[in-house]
């Protein structure tokens, strides 16, 4: 009997998991296009060598300039988003593009995650000096607009997406140590906090093991919006001229060149903008989702 | 009061201090730009040591930062590396410029945000709302340089209703401050939507509605009113972004700005120009903030005077 109820019970839940994700669509449809846009994304990045219909980098001087496929009835494209000024497939420089701005978003985010964590723990939980610090170095950001201080810093190093990527580690940390440091400050006037100090826990313990799993959603949440900021302000970097390599394929590298044939090749200006809005969009709304659903409170 | 107004220009000036030595020292970081200067054949050592002596390169770098820092309090940046102009003069022909565009981008974010916010924190719940909440979650999502580009591509080449790029009246403002404006009214139409639906849940909306005045006039008289210093406050501090901002739309039409200016300059290495504009940059931002957030505790006692006050 019992044998058979179990069963039952398996089969059902099997049944409910399209049910689970259909009722999770319904309730909240933006998370869910999030999670796609998201999705398509990152697969283009990490499958790109796969999935391009053309190698990306390939030059056709015959070629160039030439229409998407379907906006041109009469030639004869195979290309489905068209040429850029030297023949190279739109399509694949695209896919290709995907993986400059993830790459530039996740290990950016991951710097400035991992910097901000810490100063922001030990801000938060011990205060004083290192507390000043980290308020006033807010304060100059602040003050200070991030485009700039890469405009000056680039235009030194010269191009480069690791320069990018460490640049907006090294400045974006503030977010994260102020957001943990307000967390923390709250969390350690806590009874369990108390009660772990009082059965002899030592800071190291307490901080990882009641503090950290506390602060790890708004950490979540406030680091997928930042992968979206970060990817746009790579994309304006490069169409300044002050970001990746112009050689490699990336969106704003891409609209940069667009600029100069625009009266003549609309869509080499208007998909590596449609591209970048779709990622940025999809990060956004997954992180507009996790916040709803972890911590509707949080000032974010 | 007093105290407080001592604190903030204090800070204010450490501020500018700080900005200061992240861009002095970050432009020396690498290059002299003597080298770069005679990119084009062999120059001999004498004029290489020529050049370097009559541009101050010579001397310790911690004599030519306070030279600098000198130039700061008197607004006197040097002379451009290129063409030997008053960085100070470079820098105020194109202010104008600048200022314009700042100001049509807050112009076009007010006109779009306000009521985007509004009737999307009256109508909440409703479609209405949904796509307010639609169209800011998109204005925060693109480049504000595509939004340039597209703009361009649809009013200035297909349609031909208004010129593409350049600084020639009216007409070749709008595109400009479209774009500028646009990322902010994103962000600004969340704002005036939650500060709305927050003064909407108060008492005296109540009051006001139960004495039988009509709908909208509580909305603009009474809530509006209310829900108008946040919004103001944010905008104020948003300047700074915005300034920041005009670089990259200047870049796009061609404007004729500082931005520009700046750009330009980084490509030809003319370092005094890139320094002195970003730093001017930089001082009218703290110098609007210290305006917004000193203005602010003046019209509204109520907020706390002092660290957190914010």
């Amino acid at each position: 009997m019992v044998n058979v109820q179990l069963k039952e019970s398996k089969g059902k839940n099997k049944k409910t998991k399209l049910q689970l994700l259909g009722r999770f669509i319904k309730k909240n449809p933006a998370g869910f296009v999030g999670i796609l846009l998201v999705l398509l994304s990152v697969g283009s990045a990490l499958f790109a060598q796969w999935i391009v219909p053309f190698d990306p980098s390939k030059a056709s001087l015959a070629a160039r300039l030439t229409p998407p496929s379907w906006a041109n009835p009469t030639g004869e494209s195979t290309f489905f988003l068209g040429t850029d000024q030297l023949g190279r497939d739109l399509l694949s420089r695209i896919i290709y593009g995907a993986k400059i701005s993830l790459m530039v978003g996740f290990f950016g985010v991951l710097i400035s995650l991992i910097i901000g964590t810490v100063l922001g723990l030990i801000s938060g939980y011990f205060g004083k000096w290192m507390d000043d610090f980290i308020m006033r170095f807010a304060d100059i950001q602040l003050a200070f607009p991030f485009i700039l201080f890469a405009i000056v810093v680039m235009s030194v190093l010269g191009t480069g997406i690791w320069k990018i990527i460490i640049i907006l580690g090294l400045t974006y940390w503030v977010g994260f140590a102020r957001l943990i440091r307000g967390q923390v400050i709250s969390l350690k006037e806590q009874e369990y906090i108390h009660a772990a100090k009082a059965i002899g826990g030592t800071t190291f313990t307490i901080i990882r093991k009641h503090i950290l799993p506390n602060v790890l959603s708004s950490i979540l949440v406030l680091g997928t919006m930042y992968i979206a900021e970060f990817i746009l302000l790579e994309a304006s970097l490069t169409f300044l001229g002050l970001g990746v390599d112009p050689t490699i394929p990336s969106w704003g590298g891409m609209l940069a060149d667009s600029r100069n044939y625009i009266t003549t090749a609309w869509w080499t200006a208007v998909f590596p903008g449609v591209a970048i809005m779709l990622t940025v969009l999809g990060f956004n709304l997954l992180g507009d989702w996790l916040r709803d659903r972890f911590d509707p409170n949080m000032k974010l | 009061m007093i105290a407080y107004v001592t604190r903030r220009l204090i800070h204010t000036v450490f501020v500018v201090l700080a900005i200061s030595i992240v861009i002095f020292f970050s432009i020396r970081l690498t290059g002299d730009p003597v080298t770069v200067m005679f990119s084009a054949g062999e120059p001999t050592k004498e004029a290489i040591a020529d050049l370097t002596a009559k541009l101050g390169l010579d001397k310790p770098i911690w004599v030519q930062y306070g030279i600098f820092l000198k130039g700061l309090f008197t607004l006197d940046f040097g002379e451009s590396f290129r063409s030997g102009a008053p960085v100070t003069a470079l820098i105020f022909e194109r202010l104008w410029a600048t200022l314009a565009l700042a100001l049509g981008g807050i112009v076009v974010a007010v006109a779009i945000a306000f009521p985007v916010g509004i009737i999307s924190a009256v109508k909440r719940g409703t479609p209405v709302d949904f796509f307010g909440r639609i169209f800011s979650l998109i204005g925060i999502s693109f480049p504000n340089f595509w939004l340039g580009i597209m703009l361009i591509l649809i009013f200035a080449v297909t349609l031909q209703w208004l010129p593409a790029s350049g600084f020639d009246g009216f007409s070749s403002l709008i595109l400009p401050s479209i774009t500028l404006g646009m990322i902010l009214s994103g962000i600004l139409a969340r704002l005036v939507r939650s500060s709305m639906l927050e003064v909407l849940n108060q008492q005296y909306i109540a009051t006001a509605k139960s004495k039988g005045i009509s709908d909208w006039a509580v909305i603009i008289k009474h809530a509006f009113r209310n829900a108008l210093l946040p919004t103001v406050t944010f905008l104020g501090l948003q300047f700074g972004s915005l300034l920041g901002g005009t670089v990259i739309v200047e870049q796009v039409f061609a404007w004729p700005g500082i931005g520009r200016l700046i750009i330009d300059a980084i490509n030809q290495r003319d370092y005094p120009v890139i320094q002195g504009g970003v730093i001017f940059l930089a001082i009218i931002m703290v110098v609007v903030n210290l305006i917004v957030d000193l203005s602010y505790s003046l019209i509204d006692p109520r907020i706390k005077v002092g660290r957190g006050g914010r």
